[in-house]
């Protein structure tokens, strides 16, 4: 992310090249406009979810069952990078904040990650499951914020809906494979899916915002439906059932996290702590 | 959607910006210019001879946009267009449609199989339908996906069961 904040970039292959304009326009869309403050707070949520996701995600690259997954995660993470830093570039604006500003400046209390995003990547069944929960609730989302009356978030629902497809595929793919493989793989994959589970059911909390927000966000609660009507089928194929047990109070929209998050910040910010202002 | 793919300005000055522009190439398929992509959306020269370029990302996190962007910068101030910016458009989202034919065959020549079909979106729980992936050394249609997410983003890796070589496809999206 730093690339972005640097004005005037300059590389070693194009000589001295002044650019003129910083990297993303204010406006992502033609047309756009700066985000009100309840819109930017909603852009915020969304994007601190896909950051804090695709921070985790990158730590699988060398480290995933076989290099193909290396890939595959390292690429899903790029996916959600780019989905936070447009969000991010779009609910700094209001501020006058940068995407990097929001990403490595602020600290947990400050973020409005959901907590399925900073559960741990545990072991390939654990980050599956996560996987599983998340693109399946992203792309319920983006789907329906693609008709957003907030023109920017639904250019970025759009963009981000048809990589999402990609992401659910990936992890239905390997919620079977892992299900239905050996006795190890099986007991695996139902530990990771029992302890995930806890987290579902803050994505789909309607927080009071959302109020303010009618036509510009969607409403979670309105998701709940689709999500199971695509989840379940999945799991009966895999021969398992739906977990029951805990359900996790939630909090993350309001900055109450888990200790989990606070250990992915500080890797995910050191360096630009460490030197501010540095670039590539 | 293919009337939008390449928008090539109707005013002479803006049409000849777009011409340099249009020539930098994708940097990690140097085969296809950002055209051939459809990347580039617009180019405007503006009556003080500032130049506004529109690039739209392929792939949301696609790093290639950052040298495509110094690339066109450099490009137009090489052919002396003093004052340059390039802003990221995101709306309509880029499709694989908006590839040109001469770039789907710019592609297969280098080894890369192009997109098959045409860009949806599933409904909720329909199933990926793939039509089969031509290879592109022997053309058979006798070929397997390896793994779904390949070298970049925009990449799966394929595998051909008749000459037995991997090879790259530019999936759908």
């Amino acid at each position: 992310m730093t690339e972005t904040s640097r004005p005037g970039a300059a590389t070693a292959d194009h000589g001295h090249v002044e650019v003129d304009s910083v990297v993303l326009s204010a406006e992502l869309v033609e047309g756009g406009s700066v985000a009100s403050h309840d819109v930017a707070e909603y852009a915020l949520w969304l994007g601190d979810d896909a950051l804090v996701i695709a921070q985790q995600l990158g730590w699988w690259i060398s480290r995933a069952p076989e290099l193909e997954e290396d890939v595959a995660l390292g690429n899903i993470g790029l996916d959600l990078l780019g989905h936070a830093r447009s969000l991010l570039h779009y609910a700094g604006a209001e501020s006058g904040r940068s995407e990097d500003d929001l990403a490595y400046w602020r600290d947990e209390p400050q973020f409005r990650s959901a907590h399925l995003f900073e559960q741990p990547n545990g072991d390939f069944a654990h980050t599956i499951a996560r996987q599983f929960i998340a693109a399946h609730y992203l792309f319920e989302l983006y789907t329906r914020l693609q008709a957003s009356g907030d023109a920017t978030l639904a250019a970025i629902a759009a963009k981000s809906v048809k990589e999402v497809d990609y992401h659910r595929d990936h992890a239905v793919q390997w919620i079977l494979r892992l299900a239905l493989g050996t006795d190890e793989s099986r007991r695996r994959m139902v530990t990771g899916l029992s302890d995930l589970w806890p987290y579902v059911d803050e994505l789909f909390v309607d927080e009071p915002l959302i109020d303010r927000l009618e036509g510009v966000a969607v409403r979670p609660s309105s998701l709940r439906q689709a999500f199971d009507e695509a989840i379940v089928p999945v799991l009966a194929e895999a021969e398992l059932d739906v977990p029951r047990g805990f359900i996790s109070s939630g909090g993350g929209r309001g900055g109450r996290h888990s200790e989990n998050l606070g250990f992915i910040l500080a890797e995910m910010q050191v360096l630009a702590r460490a030197h501010p202002g540095a670039s590539w | 959607m293919q009337s939008v793919a390449r928008p090539r300005p109707v005013d002479e000055a803006s049409r000849r910006a777009w011409d340099i522009a249009a020539q930098v190439v994708d940097p990690e398929i140097p085969v296809l210019t950002i055209e051939d992509l459809g990347v580039l959306r617009s180019v405007a020269v503006g009556e003080d001879g500032a130049v506004t370029v529109s690039l739209t990302p392929t792939y949301s996190g696609c790093p290639a946009l950052e040298a495509m962007r110094d690339d066109v910068t450099s490009a137009l101030h090489a052919a002396g267009y003093r004052s340059v910016a390039v802003e990221l458009v995101l709306a309509p989202a880029w499709t694989t449609d908006w590839m040109s034919e001469d770039g789907k065959a710019k592609l297969r020549e280098y080894g890369i199989a192009a997109p098959t079909g045409h860009s949806t979106v599933r409904p909720a729980g329909a199933v990926r339908l793939q039509l089969a992936v031509k290879c592109p050394r022997c053309s058979s249609l006798n070929t397997r996906e390896l793994a779904r997410f390949g070298s970049t983003s925009c990449k799966a890796l394929y595998e051909c069961r008749d000459c037995l070589e991997p090879f790259d496809y530019f999936k759908v999206l």
